[in-house]
């Protein structure tokens, strides 16, 4: 484990991630209904990632020295809303505005509407190719800016994932650092029984890419020691793209969904939103 | 009398396109070219050579050059992005509407060998729809260059201006049809022809606007004056300019390489009806696919030359008097 990273911090991103989920729950029920499972299966990279790793000044979402965020699963932007709002990127009241007529926070992100929004995304495939062409423009101007981009194992059914996947180990976009949301599930049902990904690693290992494969992808530790070993923060703009295979489960916090088929897009009543929010406040607690 | 004169363009509409690139890369250090593998085909090779840390050849994968291309222009380059017309448009079309146009990006999108100019690559390669297909991305620029001296006049309009614009191209030989220095604006049609008395006008657009000419030239033979206007840009259409040709010469023929449906024809009829209703004929092509063949043959197979627009013409004009005779 990287020495600068005390076991305060760990908690405090713990803590982070649970204050995003419990955002994102309140903030899908204060709808109604909404992507709660993919949501909730990336608030702990969410965490690491505007907690610790990334470099950015909320104050300032167009900062150009920032690292670049781009959800490709878009449909999971009610965690990213929850995170930015934490963050201070807007007014937290925002959240209680998800999908309602008019709102600046619709349902897939869109980067005119959202401080902190860089690129809209959620026509699945989409955001990693535009993710892509922002790492190798960073590159052309010499910049030493990252760029920290979401997939899901369901999205990676897309072709244009692979077309992607070959194109930055192609242009050696060694600034674009990708994350694999892998929770085997998909609105379906489970991926391997619709059209399984197999082996993730493997494929990204062989289509170029540095991999790293973390068997508890909701685990804090776990994914900051992922991103010392690709070395996110030392590495150059010029080498291998990189990719963290984060095995997750999807609807983690709330435990009547937690892994379950149907947990993609769901509704909440306010008995199921006090259960889970409780359930979540245990896991902070206990962080 | 119609005093202009045709002649085939002395370059090919490709080696004008490579050196426009190169002439506003040098003047603009953000000009980035993409393409899928058809660099060769569009002739832009010598840009790669000149600029090989501003060529990114995607290789055969659409959809990511356009991702790709949008990802270039959210950090302030200006990506100009080229394949065929039928891959840019069928193929890649929701990353262009989503990722492109949704998201208000800015890329210059290019597609070449259009409708029966595919000639030998027709059939699978041959886009009767493309512009149609762009028509519906809101905001969209939709743009067909007919000459070379319009395509340099068009290229600089694209580097210079923010959104997603898509120019039509035909990739060979081309007739010249404007002198250097015509003076060309987004929005406006240009008049090419405008005889007095005029009994119709024919508004063109692409390789239609020569034939288009050559008709006018025989219908001027059998005392049927016209105008032709060159609708190059497609969207925004000049509405004004088909409310004019509407009630200045009451009858309208269209005449595209694309599917009448979804094109000039569909898109002056909008026009038409919504500021002065009037009959109108439609060249171009009825709903049907393409198909191999050189483009004499094409021309005639789908009913795009100077013989069809003249009958065009005739019927239009006939039925413009039966009406004011009711």
């Amino acid at each position: 484990m990287n020495e600068n990273i005390d076991m305060d911090k760990i908690r405090e991103l713990k803590r982070f991630a649970g204050r995003i989920r419990q955002e994102t729950i309140k903030e899908i029920s204060a709808f109604g209904t909404g992507h709660v499972g993919g949501s909730l299966s990336i608030a702990d990279l969410l965490a690491v990632l505007y907690g610790h790793e990334m470099n950015i000044k909320p104050e300032d979402p167009q900062w150009a020295d920032r690292d670049w965020f781009v959800l490709s699963k878009g449909h999971s932007a009610p965690a990213l809303y929850a995170t930015l709002a934490l963050r201070g990127y807007f007014p937290m009241d925002w959240l209680n505005t998800l999908n309602r007529n008019g709102t600046n926070l619709p349902s897939h992100a869109d980067r005119l509407k959202i401080p902190g929004v860089d690129v809209t995304a959620g026509s699945l495939g989409q955001g990693s190719s535009v993710a892509a062409g922002v790492a190798l423009g960073l590159k052309m101007d010499g910049r030493n800016n990252k760029v920290y981009l979401v997939i899901g194992d369901g999205e990676s059914q897309e072709g244009q994932i692979w077309e992607m996947a070959l194109f930055a180990a192609q242009h050696r976009l060694g600034n674009l650092i990708a994350f694999m949301d892998y929770n085997g599930l998909q609105l379906d049902g489970y991926c391997q029984d619709i059209c399984s990904l197999g082996d993730a690693a493997a494929k990204f290992k062989a289509f170029g890419w540095q991999v790293v494969d973390v068997s508890d992808g909701n685990d804090v530790p776990s994914i900051l020691q992922a991103l010392e070993t690709i070395g996110s923060k030392s590495g150059k703009a010029d080498g291998q793209p990189s990719m963290i295979v984060l095995h997750t489960v999807k609807g983690l916090g709330w435990s009547e969904i937690a892994g379950k088929p149907k947990s993609h897009s769901i509704s909440i009543n306010k008995q199921e939103r006090d259960q889970a929010l409780a359930e979540v406040q245990t896991m902070i607690d206990a962080a | 009398m119609i005093e202009r004169t045709l002649e085939n363009e002395r370059q090919e509409m490709r080696q004008a396109f490579c050196q426009c690139l190169l002439d506003l890369a040098a003047d603009d250090e953000r000009l980035i070219l993409l393409d899928a593998d058809l660099m060769s085909a569009i002739g832009t090779k010598p840009f790669q050579e000149a600029y090989p840390e501003r060529t990114v050849d995607c290789g055969i994968q659409e959809a990511n050059m356009i991702g790709t291309a949008v990802g270039l222009s959210l950090t302030g380059k200006i990506p100009f992005a080229h394949t065929f017309a039928p891959f840019m448009s069928r193929r890649a079309m929701d990353q262009i509407f989503i990722s492109g146009g949704y998201s208000k990006a800015n890329v210059k999108l290019v597609g070449s060998d259009p409708g029966i100019t595919a000639m030998t690559n027709g059939g699978t390669h041959m886009s009767f729809e493309d512009m149609g297909i762009m028509r519906n991305v809101p905001s969209m620029t939709a743009l067909e260059a007919t000459d070379i001296t319009m395509l340099k006049w068009m290229m600089s309009w694209l580097a210079q201006n923010y959104g997603m614009q898509y120019m039509r191209l035909v990739r060979k030989q081309c007739v010249k049809v404007y002198q250097e220095g015509t003076h060309f604006q987004i929005g406006k049609a240009v008049q090419v022809i405008n005889q007095s008395g005029a009994e119709a006008t024919i508004i063109a657009s692409g390789i239609c606007v020569a034939e288009s000419i050559k008709a006018a030239r025989t219908l001027d033979d059998e005392g049927i004056p016209v105008r032709v206007l060159d609708m190059f840009t497609w969207k925004p259409l000049d509405n004004q300019a088909v409310a004019d040709a509407a009630r200045q010469t009451g009858a309208i023929v269209t005449a595209e390489n694309h599917n009448v449906n979804t094109g000039l024809g569909a898109a002056v009829s909008e026009a038409a009806a919504g500021s002065c209703p009037v009959p109108i004929e439609f060249i171009g092509v009825h709903d049907r696919f393409g198909q191999v063949g050189d483009q004499n043959y094409l021309a005639q197979e789908y009913g795009l030359t100077a013989k069809d627009i003249v009958r065009a013409v005739r019927k239009v004009v006939d039925r413009k008097h039966q009406y004011l005779q009711r």
